[in-house]
């Protein structure tokens, strides 16, 4: 019986099974943030135990860096300045390497590990960021872990781990215009729930996902986190290995046997498939607080729990688009990369947006992705706009406390989270594509982007 | 790490679907770069209904008499998603709550709770509500869950099972296999050079 991509990989790094059924697992590479890796890092130093091998593991300042121009190390939330001081400290301490504050290369872990060519396919990956999962786009097995089992992985070089099962979900015929992968991963998990995808690794198949580009891979499969799989993996391809070629960390070609084996086997069994119509799907939207609870855009909000309706503000019935919001947020790791920005800026181009949009703000996912913006003068397009041009980081895709939406705001955003008080104490979060972020800051009132008519 | 044997609290119930860890414990809750002083924004922005004034909430069962003291919480299906900040686990433990029923939990919050001493047990929704208030005892042992005069069996897997009984380090434990990690390692390395970087200037 054929293998599935999944399997080749886990195949490829069992080093060994425990009697309790649990398999020690290689980490091939794995990455710490700021928010959490000086307490990892100090735990082990305490302990006594060293990093198993150091120019594996990467540390990044992202989580709560000030995105301002000209910024360092002071952060405006409070107290913020000791978690990147102290992940600096620690990290020279143990010998990983750094992607400092101010660094050329900084930016969101999920951003930047593609960038360097530090995701590789075929690598396990681990890192304690649930969004870890966005690199699997590249046909890695990556997933996010606590602060613990960082600590086992940076310790060991392995994790302890009872084998997932296996998903497969095809998105079978081309996407129609100005619909994309973030639509494709909120239509999966509003019809399968934010628990769907629970003890699998998902692979991602079917005629549109092998036509989306890198950066819509990455988007797809990281949200596989808010359907509680495990990971999403986009098996590698020409694009995958043409994107990675010659990037610092990765090798000059791809010519192992290795590699060209990364595939699922025709004749492969996964536990659990699932088929969508990728043609038929609509720019999404979400209406609730949980990601599940998404919508295509020209459709009407649906009975909900008494506790979602009046967090959210919105009735049963009411039509979603032209519902006001008050801000527009443009960034994360989900969608920050230059295609993203590129798609938001071409609907932003020679117009501004509502005056009641009060915080507009474009927080690229790198230092990289901003100056390639800037050498396209998407910057000049979106301030001409009235959006805010910022430094990298994970900014507002949550609330960390110091800089936030003004109480009260309903907000759309390109961020994967639409938790109750995720982007602060009351907001109203609204996640979709960057395309429907940048027509409802235009419309002031979420709106569907294929309406937008461009200059 | 404190072993795990049996459990008796009344069961709190939260009983609502997919409560994540941005609510368990907020960013903004994060202050210090360790792993203490989280209990006092657990739930925070149910808890208060001021939370930066600490006006708690009378509404928010946490706040409620018979939930004083307890250290076993029920809650709805996906308990834990979003975010893998493992806060949200010490948050719950420093608070006292030594296990969570629920019937599903989300992987990374469920791996957190059994690398940090606190019980996850999986139960049907149905069986979840029964528990609410009622005096529960939870056996992990014998994998039971009993409260008037009922018993419920729960699945765990061997490992997470033998690792809070004993109360094991995960590391300790994973350290014993050093030599075999060492050789599988050599042979890899020899397999998949690309894999192994030099440490940069």
């Amino acid at each position: 019986m054929g293998r599935t991509l999944f399997d080749k990989i886990w195949d490829a790094h069992r080093v060994a099974e425990s009697p309790g059924g649990a398999a020690l697992i290689a980490i091939d590479r794995i990455f710490l943030h700021e928010r959490t890796g000086a307490a990892a890092l100090k735990s082990m130093a305490a302990a006594g135990r060293p990093v198993h091998d150091p120019a594996r593991v990467f540390a990044v300042m992202d989580h709560i860096v000030d995105t301002r121009l000209g910024r360092g190390d002071q952060t405006l939330m409070p107290g913020g300045q000791a978690f990147i001081t102290e992940t600096r400290e620690a990290a020279l301490a143990a010998g990983i390497t750094l992607f400092d504050v101010t660094d050329r290369d900084q930016g969101i872990v999920h951003v930047i590990s593609p960038e360097q060519g530090i995701v590789l396919p075929g690598v396990t990956l681990v890192a304690p960021d649930s969004h870890t999962c966005t690199q699997g786009a590249f046909g890695a097995l990556a997933w996010g872990i606590g602060s613990s089992e960082a600590e086992h992985a940076m310790a060991t070089g392995v994790l302890r781990l009872a084998r997932p099962g296996t998903m497969r979900v095809t998105f079978a015929g081309p996407l129609q215009p100005g619909v994309t992968a973030k639509d494709m991963a909120l239509a999966l998990i509003s019809r399968h729930g934010a628990g769907g995808g629970a003890g699998h690794v998902v692979e991602f198949a079917g005629e549109a996902v092998r036509a989306l580009d890198m950066e819509g891979r990455m988007t797809l499969c990281n949200m596989a986190t808010e359907f509680a799989a495990m990971a999403g993996i986009v098996a590698p391809d020409a694009a995958t290995f043409a994107y990675l070629a010659g990037r610092p960390y990765a090798p000059a070609r791809f010519d192992e046997p290795y590699w060209a084996d990364l595939i699922s086997d025709p004749g492969a069994r996964f536990d659990r498939e699932i088929e969508i119509d990728a043609s038929a799907l609509a720019p999404m939207v979400s209406w609730g607080t949980s990601p599940e609870q998404a919508i295509p855009i020209d459709a009407r909000v649906p009975q909900g729990t008494p506790r979602v309706h009046e967090y959210i503000g919105l009735e049963a019935g009411q039509p979603i688009a032209g519902t006001p919001i008050d801000a527009a947020f443009i960034g994360s790791c989900t969608n920050s990369r230059l295609s993203d920005l590129r798609r938001a800026a071409a609907l932003l181009k020679g117009k501004r947006i509502a005056p009641s949009v009060r915080k507009a703000l474009v927080v690229p996912g790198s230092m990289a992705v901003k100056r390639a913006a800037e050498a396209e003068g998407l910057d000049q397009i979106f301030t001409a706009a009235g959006f805010e041009w910022r430094n990298s980081g994970c900014s507002l895709c949550f609330y960390a406390g110091g800089e936030g939406f003004e109480p009260g705001s309903r907000t759309i955003s390109s961020t994967n989270r639409n938790f109750e008080g995720r982007q602060g104490p009351g907001i109203r979060t609204h996640i979709a594509s960057p395309e429907v972020v940048a027509a409802s800051a235009l419309a002031g009132a979420i709106a569907d982007p294929r309406k937008v008519v461009t200059s | 790490m404190k072993p795990v044997s049996t459990i008796t609290s009344p069961g709190v119930p939260l009983l609502i679907d997919n409560i994540d860890t941005d609510t368990i414990i907020p960013s903004r809750e994060m202050r210090s770069t360790g792993r203490t002083g989280l209990a006092d924004g657990l739930f925070a922005p149910w808890r208060y209904s001021d939370a930066d004034k600490r006006i708690a909430d009378p509404a928010f069962v946490l706040n409620q008499r018979d939930a004083s003291g307890t250290r076993l919480l029920l809650g709805g299906s996906n308990f834990g998603c979003g975010s893998s900040r493992e806060h949200a686990v010490w948050a719950l433990a420093e608070f006292g709550i030594e296990a969570i029923i629920a019937p599903s939990f989300a992987p990374i919050f469920k791996n957190n709770c059994i690398r940090n001493g606190l019980l996850p047990v999986e139960l049907p929704e149905d069986v979840v509500r029964e528990l609410q208030w009622a005096m529960v005892t939870i056996d992990l042992a014998n994998q039971t869950v009993s409260a008037s005069g009922k018993t419920w069996r729960f699945a765990i897997d061997d490992e997470a099972k033998a690792m809070l009984l004993e109360g094991l380090d995960a590391i300790d434990l994973t350290l014993k296999h050093r030599a075999t990690i060492a050789g599988w390692t050599d042979a890899d390395r020899a397999a998949r050079p690309w894999v192994y970087l030099e440490k940069r200037a």
